[in-house]
């Protein structure tokens, strides 16, 4: 909210830099985003800082506030003309200038009632009106078509209030000196004429009451420990009575607690004064008349919005009679025409401002075009009512329809501030518009709301803010928020003014005022203490642990942590399985009902998706990828519950085994099987987990025979291996083999160990023998590891595959598996006998149990 | 004999003289001094002289050979210092050519942030819970203090789930209930934990926001706890965090879940606080949201309001790594680029 600090002076006087009292705003809450200033120097407070902002500051004796005297013809050009200008000094100035809103006045002599405009004088400092990029420049001597000119009346935008630059700033009427408070003279310095600071205040949901110029002057008012002067709620009604003129009838009281009229007879449309106009364009309104701009003015000033009415459109809706306000809920089918032009299908909880014709308006949101204020209007009918809130925002959700005046009545505002703004409005009006105020308002208020009151003991505040406030500096506190305090003892008795909609009653209330008096006291000056509370039971989060660890394991064994996002689509995973294969993946997905995209429509089933994206954007870059990813996918088992998130572990391998360099040359083999194998056994072993076994897998997204299915303890962890050809193909990964696991993580390190045991280190010597057997093509590694690991008993320390063969002398159809085996005894030296026997065991039961041979 | 003997000493003596290499060096050893040697087999053929000469001829012998080893061994040495000279002088290396590359893996920039803010808050007693990313709307709102169609909610862009009632969390903040009502013992126990997960927001992805990221959430429950306690220990984390001179600042906020609310800021470690780009000339970085819970959650998640207090607080860490290593585009996180990863 655009909060100008003339507009804040009206009602509190402020006497500290603009900047300091935006830190002082921002510590309490009132978070200052942004200050912009018109004409003024950026001010300087101790220890704040602003960006330094680079407006045009205007030269306090160089542009001034003006009068043109006359607009003359220039004798050489018909597109300009000579202005003479009173800016306070001895003689009238000359100036050349071609701005069109002058030509009305060209040649008609000197004028009766003067120009107020700006002058800026050579050597002054204004933006080239004629540059499309911001552009400053110093007035200069210059001749323009033989005349001389070296001072100008400037543009909005050369005086950089706004981009307009169609035509010199003029002003109706003579504007106030803001310093003085009174009628500005010709020669006064424009800084104190239009020179202003802008704060743009952002309001947390909370300050419903701050969302108004008033509202924040009452703030500042209590910050700075300064009365607040609120605005004059006093109106002359001299005319014919309202009652009989229109009635009110209020059908949902809970959605719509109070509603208020007064009708103004006889009035001029016509633009608003100009200081009202100045105010509103500040806070980013557009000035329409003078009728709806007082209804915007009030809005801004007391947060309270406003409707007006044609009050004749409503009589002849009324067949001639005096008109009848309905507040209701829609009938079935109902539909209603706004201002802007869109016709809105009403739905059920939309309460409706109505007459016994139809729908004028959504009530507290946006009018009906029917029934607006046009230049025809005589008579104004003024609502100023109240909405239940929440109904409010669910309405301007559910409607896409966001207004000034629905935004505050979304947030909440007293039943209470509606009289105030009819009065404030209908006596705005009378003074802009002219005509007679009928006597009398009409208020249907079927649920006042109750005044709410607090009971605050003091030690509530201590126990919550930790230090020793005494009674009456938090008494003070809350007089100064405009509460009424009564002490009594070490209690405080509140009562809440009615336009503090946020504090609630009893424990709620107490933490309300809680805040309030830690807001304004300062956060700063609480002390900052450690907690000396009990310590709570203690516990390890194992799960978090052993996920960190398997981490760290892998981060060891080369690979990098990958975390994507988590949304997907059904047919984004159905890309992991080749075509015509069953989808293990359909089904069951937890689906967005607000996408943002239609590529991010429902949450995976699998890390695999993420990672081959994840590869297929890399492979641009590189060709050696070995990445890992830990992290949750999304099952809908049963309709209507939440879904299961298992954590899931997906490694992804491909391109080139080593990290290419100079000195091993470039050509390296890529990555197969075997490495991603080697990464998962050694993630087993970084986990001590012994119990794995390796089988064939069956999984779609794999190719059939290089891929394999880990098991631990009996159950499954998932597959890993060579994705399928197709899969690779689609994901145009293709240029070496591709390889990635998906394990289902709480499987896995439910399987770790709570602790392991380490093995002695032998100081007996280890006797080093190799044995080569040769076994069927179909005989698995495993089972002639397991077999000599059985037969070598106590004594056999180690085995290690070193060397797979096939062909030569090997028969067709047979391998033969080279091993390194260590025997080693814990307590003596092993002598040639004792290997010499378990050998030969070894030997006889791969013979006996695997049909192997010894080869020769 | 003895003047073949002579001679062949000279010999010797004139050929250990050239030598300059080990491989030479040896040689001249096998040659002269080695088992089929040309002196050793003199030694040996003493026998063969008259008997008279074999005393004389075998006391010269075994003197050359003792001479020729001396020879040798002074040889050796001054060859073998000749040649690590060498080496020193000559084999050298272009040390500005690069290593050969060892392939290295890494933890994602959010993993390494969180660990730390685990390892920091871990000191300070708060201990990891994780709850679901899935949630309902009475957890996620409701039980918040933020009722259906409040204005509050405006602070969250949810994702709902085509299941009623059903959303993907937009904080970690329904952590709290689930912690309270998990550890609390109906209200008896007090709670120090830190609540680490994956957030959504219905926000279209841009350089500054992401649709998804992480938070990490505090919460102390206790008979005692008061806001002095929410400043001290937020003030410690930021010291350790930031270092131990760094600024803290904390400005009023508004969470319908606690009261009084506050926004965290530390003062800018990349300016000093002077004012910088990243600070956005302020001097002040936002680091947490906090405060100290809300009377409506502490009942909701089974305590007492007039008898226990507590606070929480939550902050970013994609935010925290994006300002420590000066990244500007948080879409960065979740794509995985490995030119962006390796560099952490």
């Amino acid at each position: 909210m655009k909060v100008p600090i003339s507009w804040l002076k009206e009602f509190v006087d402020i006497d500290i830099p603009v900047e300091r009292l935006a830190e002082r705003l921002t510590l309490a809450g009132l978070e200052v985003s942004g200050i912009t200033y018109i004409g003024v120097p950026q001010g300087q407070a101790d220890g704040v800082r602003w960006p330094n902002s680079d407006h045009l500051v205007w030269d306090r004796e160089k542009i001034l506030l003006c009068r043109i005297r006359e607009v003359k013809p220039h004798p050489n050009a018909d597109r300009l003309v000579i202005a003479m200008v009173d800016y306070g000094g001895a003689e009238l100035e000359a100036c050349v200038t071609g701005a069109p809103n002058l030509f009305p006045y060209k040649g008609l002599g000197p004028l009766d009632e003067p120009l107020w405009a700006v002058w800026a004088a050579e050597g002054a400092e204004v933006w080239d009106g004629h540059s499309d990029e911001p552009k400053r420049m110093i007035l200069k001597e210059k001749s323009l078509r033989g005349i001389p000119n070296r001072s100008m009346v400037c543009s909005e935008k050369e005086l950089g209030i706004s981009d307009e630059h169609e035509g010199n700033l003029l002003l109706r009427e003579q504007p106030l000196n803001q310093v003085t408070g009174q009628p500005a003279v010709p020669g006064t310095p424009l800084q104190d004429v239009l020179g202003d600071i802008i704060l743009e205040v952002e309001l947390t949901p909370n300050l419903a009451r701050a969302y108004s110029i008033y509202g924040v002057a009452r703030e500042v008012a209590a910050l700075l420990g300064k009365p607040v002067r609120p605005p004059a709620y006093d109106y002359l009604a001299e005319g014919a009575p309202i009652d009989g003129a229109a009635a009110i009838e209020i059908r949902a009281p809970e959605l719509n607690p109070r509603f208020t009229l007064a009708l103004l007879r006889d009035v001029e449309i016509k633009p608003s004064p100009e200081w009202m106009q100045r105010r509103l364009k500040l806070v980013g309104q557009r000035p329409i008349n003078n009728i709806v701009d007082v209804t915007n003015y009030v809005t801004f000033e007391i947060g309270q919005p406003l409707h007006a009415f044609d009050y004749d459109k409503l009589v002849a809706r009324a067949g001639g009679r005096p008109p009848t306000i309905i507040t209701r809920l829609p009938e079935p089918g109902e539909t209603l025409t706004t201002l802007d032009e869109k016709t809105r299908q009403l739905e059920p909880h939309n309460i409706l401002v109505c007459d016994t014709a139809g729908v004028l308006s959504l009530g507290g949101i946006i009018g009906g075009a029917e029934t607006e204020i046009s230049a025809e209007t005589k008579n104004v009918l003024l609502e100023a009512a109240n909405w239940n809130f929440i109904n409010i925002r669910r309405t301007m959700q559910s409607q896409k329809v966001f207004t000034d005046a629905g935004t505050r009545f979304s947030r909440g505002v007293h039943p209470s501030q509606a009289i105030l703004g009819l009065q404030r409005g209908i006596e705005l009006m009378r003074q802009t518009a002219g005509g007679q105020i009928a006597r009398g308002i009409l208020d249907a208020y079927p649920q006042p709301s109750p005044t709410v009151r607090v009971e605050l003991p003091i030690g509530e505040v201590r126990r919550l803010l930790g230090m020793d406030l005494d009674v009456e500096t938090v008494a003070d506190i809350l007089r100064r928020l405009l509460f009424d305090v009564a002490v009594r003892s070490d209690t405080l008795d509140v009562t809440v003014p009615d336009f503090r909609t946020d504090i609630g009653t009893g424990v709620v209330g107490q933490a309300d005022l809680i805040e309030d008096i830690a807001r304004i006291y300062g956060y700063d000056r609480i002390p900052d203490t450690m907690i000396s509370d009990q310590i709570p039971p203690q516990w390890t989060n194992v799960d978090l642990v052993r996920e960190e660890r398997a981490r760290d394991v892998l981060v060891a064994l080369g690979l990098r942590e990958n975390i994507s996002h988590r949304f997907t689509t059904p047919e984004r995973e159905a890309q992991l399985i080749p075509p015509g294969a069953d989808n293990p993946y359909a089904g069951g997905y937890v689906e967005i009902a607000n996408p943002l995209s239609a590529d991010k429509t429902a949450l995976r089933h699998s890390l695999l998706i993420s990672l081959l994206e994840n590869a297929r954007a890399n492979a641009r870059f590189t060709a050696r990828q070995q990445v890992f990813e830990i992290g949750s996918v999304y099952f809908q088992r049963r309709p209507g519950a939440l879904p299961d998130e298992p954590r899931r572990l997906g490694i992804l391998m491909t391109g080139p085994r080593r990290v290419a360099d100079w000195a091993s040359g470039l050509a390296a083999d890529n990555v197969d099987f075997f490495d991603l194998k080697g990464v998962v056994e050694g993630l087993l072993d970084g986990l001590h987990i012994a119990e794995a076994s390796f089988s064939r897998a069956a999984h779609p997204s794999f190719h059939p025979g290089r891929s394999a299915l880990l098991t631990v303890g009996g159950v499954d962890i998932g597959a890993f291996g060579e994705i399928h050809p197709q899969v690779a193909q689609t994901f145009e990964l293709t240029a070496a083999p591709l390889l990635a696991a998906e394990f289902d993580l709480d499987a896995l390190l439910a399987a770790m160990p709570d602790r392991h045991e380490t093995q002695p280190l032998l100081n007996t010597p280890p006797v080093y023998q190799d044995i080569a057997l040769v076994v069927s093509q179909e005989t698995p590694a495993a089972a002639v590891q397991a077999a000599i690991i059985k037969a070598g008993g106590k004594l056999l320390r180690s085995v290690r595959l070193f060397d797979v063969y096939q062909g030569g002398s090997v028969p067709e159809g047979h391998k033969s598996l080279a091993y390194n085996l260590v025997y080693q005894a814990e307590d003596r030296t092993l002598t040639d006998a004792e290997v010499a026997k378990v050998h030969q065991k070894i030997v006889k039961a791969c013979e006996r149990e695997l049909g192997a041979k010894l080869r020769g | 004999m003895l003047e073949q003997l002579e001679q062949l000493y000279q010999q010797a003596l004139a050929e250990i003289e050239q030598i300059t290499d080990a491989e030479s060096l040896r040689a001249w050893e096998i040659g002269y001094l080695g088992k089929k040697g040309s002196i050793t087999q003199m030694l040996r053929s003493t026998g063969q002289l008259p008997p008279e000469q074999r005393a004389s001829f075998g006391k010269r012998a075994n003197q050359i050979k003792l001479d020729l080893t001396a020879a040798y061994e002074a040889r050796e040495k001054l060859v073998r210092e000749q040649a690590l000279a060498r080496d020193l002088e000559e084999g050298q290396v272009d040390v500005t050519l690069p290593g050969r590359a060892r392939p290295t893996g890494g933890l994602h920039p959010s993993t390494q942030i969180l660990r730390q803010l685990y390892a920091i808050w871990a000191e300070m007693g708060f201990q990891v819970y994780r709850s679901r990313d899935v949630e309902d709307d009475d957890t996620n709102f409701t039980l918040l203090n933020i009722p259906p169609h409040h204005p509050a909610r405006d602070m969250w862009d949810t994702f709902y789930t085509t299941t009623p009632g059903v959303i993907l969390r937009t904080h970690t903040s329904p952590g709290q209930i689930h912690a309270m009502r998990d550890l609390g013992g109906n209200g008896t126990q007090p709670i120090r934990v830190i609540l680490p997960g994956m957030c959504y927001r219905y926000e279209q992805v841009t350089a500054r926001s992401e649709m998804q990221f992480h938070q990490l959430e505090g919460l102390a429950i206790g008979r005692s706890i008061r806001m002095s306690d929410l400043k001290g220990t937020i003030t410690a984390f930021a010291h350790r965090m930031y270092g131990a001179h760094a600024a803290v600042r904390f400005r009023a906020s508004y969470f319908p879940f606690t009261e009084p609310s506050m926004e965290v800021d530390v003062e800018c470690f990349l300016c000093g606080g002077k004012g910088c780009r990243v600070c956005k000339y302020a001097g002040w970085l936002e680091i947490a949201g906090a405060g100290m819970v809300h009377p409506e959650v502490l009942r909701n998640g089974g305590y007492d309001p007039t008898v226990w207090s507590g606070f929480a607080f939550g902050m970013g860490p994609e935010r925290m790594a994006m300002l420590k290593y000066r990244i500007s585009d948080i879409r960065y996180f979740w794509q995985n680029d490995l030119r962006f990863l390796e560099q952490f």
